[in-house]
């Protein structure tokens, strides 16, 4: 470590530190009340039950199940419809600018829509999540696929490769780093809308969770679970992050 | 989400360009078969099927054709309650929008112009922006309430990271043989930050911006859902909830276009003031 880079990593670790200090202080004194803030020991002791006793598998359970429905339905339609798209430059020409501002509402308004057709359930989450991960996957999937370059493509028409092994060996390469972060970004704004849903209206699953203890005003509890899907959703992203790499290497 | 940011920042001017091209190479186009005909017509075709479906369906608690749900689309508007919903909605977006604008820029900047800086605190900016928020907007409703403040508040804290992102990866981008060379030739600091570092700055921060209502947008819509009383979000739950779809359908109609109208808008600006750059 170069002189510079510890000194970087003594700036940050120290904000942490004073944040900490100051919640420390702040709760200790009393200065802020316990329904707001907690106090550090008891969040602490609530996170080792919370851990211990198992509570946290079942509604976990619920939000993954509920995740991995909802990212296979964006990745199956985002990656064929974009797909198909991107065959065609006029169809790019149509179709792109359309997904992309739809990309720009704010679709959770269509939930209260979703828990009418679907009710309370995994359905709802499944629902929204499925729409809110398509659009980061096609419009990838039209740029990955659309956008090789034409060189490639002609070298390799030249050389006499058509139909699956143009496919296999230069569209795909070529394409697929593009893709991938489609599906990371997808997958990420899957779990945030599922999580979002859970929290808006639903009887189980983590966000739900959340709103049950804070309603309770048991903002310790409430607390244990905030870092427990803070965990979680760090454990996801590295997950994706590190597939993401694993594809582009292969 | 940064990173989906730079990717569109990178792609519009490309595909205004290769639009305008195709535009001069095809004069002979006809009218009907041009993308925006043919996006017409796909709209077209998702009304048709919506109409259609509904009425095959037929079942009024649950779906309302086309046609009916833009008939209550003026019924609603009439609705002294939904008006003032809609109008509050949009002050709250235009003060959380300013708020995450001006902390974003001014943050964005002071962090992005210098290396120290821009390695100290990117990283943490990165790791806040990948919190899931959701997760703390009980806890936000404890402390302000359900009134408008808790609507600006998680607005705001949606709105300003996609800004700040974008403003510090801008400012990053500035060569700094520039900043020398302004400095070496007697440069104030005002005028540094004035002729070099905004204009390199502006396409970001549009790019930012347009990301930035988009996120503040659906922060509000999310703490109105979550918990308001005379929100745009309570009213579609109080209408999915007492079974009048058609109302449902209006209303969101009415915000989703409103959300793609504002989105354009800032697409528009962001090719505008980022053609300078060439």
């Amino acid at each position: 470590m170069t002189d510079s880079k510890i000194r970087i990593r003594l700036i940050q670790v120290s904000m942490f530190a004073v944040i900490f200090v100051a919640w420390f202080i702040a709760t200790e004194t009393e200065s802020v009340s316990n329904l707001f803030l907690p106090k550090l020991g008891d969040v602490a002791t609530d996170f080792r039950d919370l851990i211990g006793s198992g509570d946290a598998w079942s509604p976990l359970s619920v939000t993954l199940f509920e995740l991995v429905v909802a990212f296979f339905n964006a990745v199956v339609f985002g990656t064929s419809i974009g797909y198909l798209v991107s065959r065609s430059k006029f169809l790019m020409r149509a179709f792109e600018p359309m997904f992309s501002s739809m990309f720009a509402v704010p679709l959770i308004i269509f939930y209260p829509l979703a828990l009418l057709f679907f009710g309370l359930g995994p359905g709802s989450k499944i629902a929204i999540g499925s729409a809110l991960g398509f659009f980061p996957v096609v419009l990838n999937t039209i740029n990955g696929f659309g956008h090789v370059d034409a060189g490639y493509m002609r070298v390799a028409r030249s050389m006499g490769a058509k139909g699956f092994p143009m496919f296999r060996r230069v569209l795909l390469p070529a394409a697929l780093p593009i893709i991938l972060t489609g599906y990371r970004i997808g997958f990420i704004l899957c779990f945030l809308s599922i999580v979002g849903g859970e929290t808006i209206g639903s009887f189980s699953g983590l966000g739900h969770q959340i709103v049950y203890y804070a309603e309770s005003m048991l903002t310790s509890m409430m607390f244990a679970y905030i870092i427990f899907i803070v965990i979680i959703a760090y454990i996801l992203n590295s997950l994706v992050f590190y597939m993401e790499r694993k594809g582009n290497y292969y | 989400m940064a990173i989906d940011g730079e990717n569109r920042a990178a792609k519009a001017p490309a595909d205004v360009a290769s639009g305008a091209a195709a535009i001069i190479q095809v004069p002979t186009e006809s009218w009907f078969r041009t993308p925006a005909a043919t996006r017409v017509g796909v709209i077209l075709l998702i009304v048709l099927f919506w109409e259609f479906g509904a009425r095959i369906y037929n079942d009024p608690d649950f779906m309302a054709p086309a046609t009916q749900s833009l008939v209550s689309l003026f019924e609603i508007v009439q609705d002294v309650e939904v008006l003032t919903a809609i109008y509050d909605m949009f002050w709250q977006l235009a003060v959380a929008f300013a708020m995450s604008l001006v902390a974003g820029l001014m943050l964005g900047m002071a962090v992005g112009i210098s290396r120290p800086t821009y390695r100290t605190f990117f990283p943490i900016i990165l790791m806040v922006y990948a919190f899931p928020q959701i997760t703390v907007l009980p806890l936000l409703v404890l402390m302000f309430g359900i009134g408008p403040a808790i609507k600006v508040v998680f607005g705001f804290t949606h709105g300003f990271f996609p800004i700040i992102v974008n403003v510090i990866a801008g400012a990053q981008n500035i060569n700094p043989a520039l900043l020398t060379a302004a400095k070496s030739m007697g440069a104030s600091r005002s005028q540094i930050y004035r002729r070099i570092v905004f204009p390199h700055l502006v396409p970001s921060l549009f790019t930012g911006m347009r990301l930035g209502m988009t996120a503040t947008l659906l922060g509000i819509i999310l703490a109105e859902l979550y918990a308001t009383r005379k929100g745009i979000g309570y009213f579609t739950s109080f209408y999915a909830e007492s079974f009048e779809p058609h109302n449902l359908f209006a209303l969101v109609t009415m915000i989703a276009t409103a959300a793609i109208i504002l989105n354009e808008l800032l697409r528009r600006a962001e090719t505008r003031f980022g053609r300078w750059r060439g």
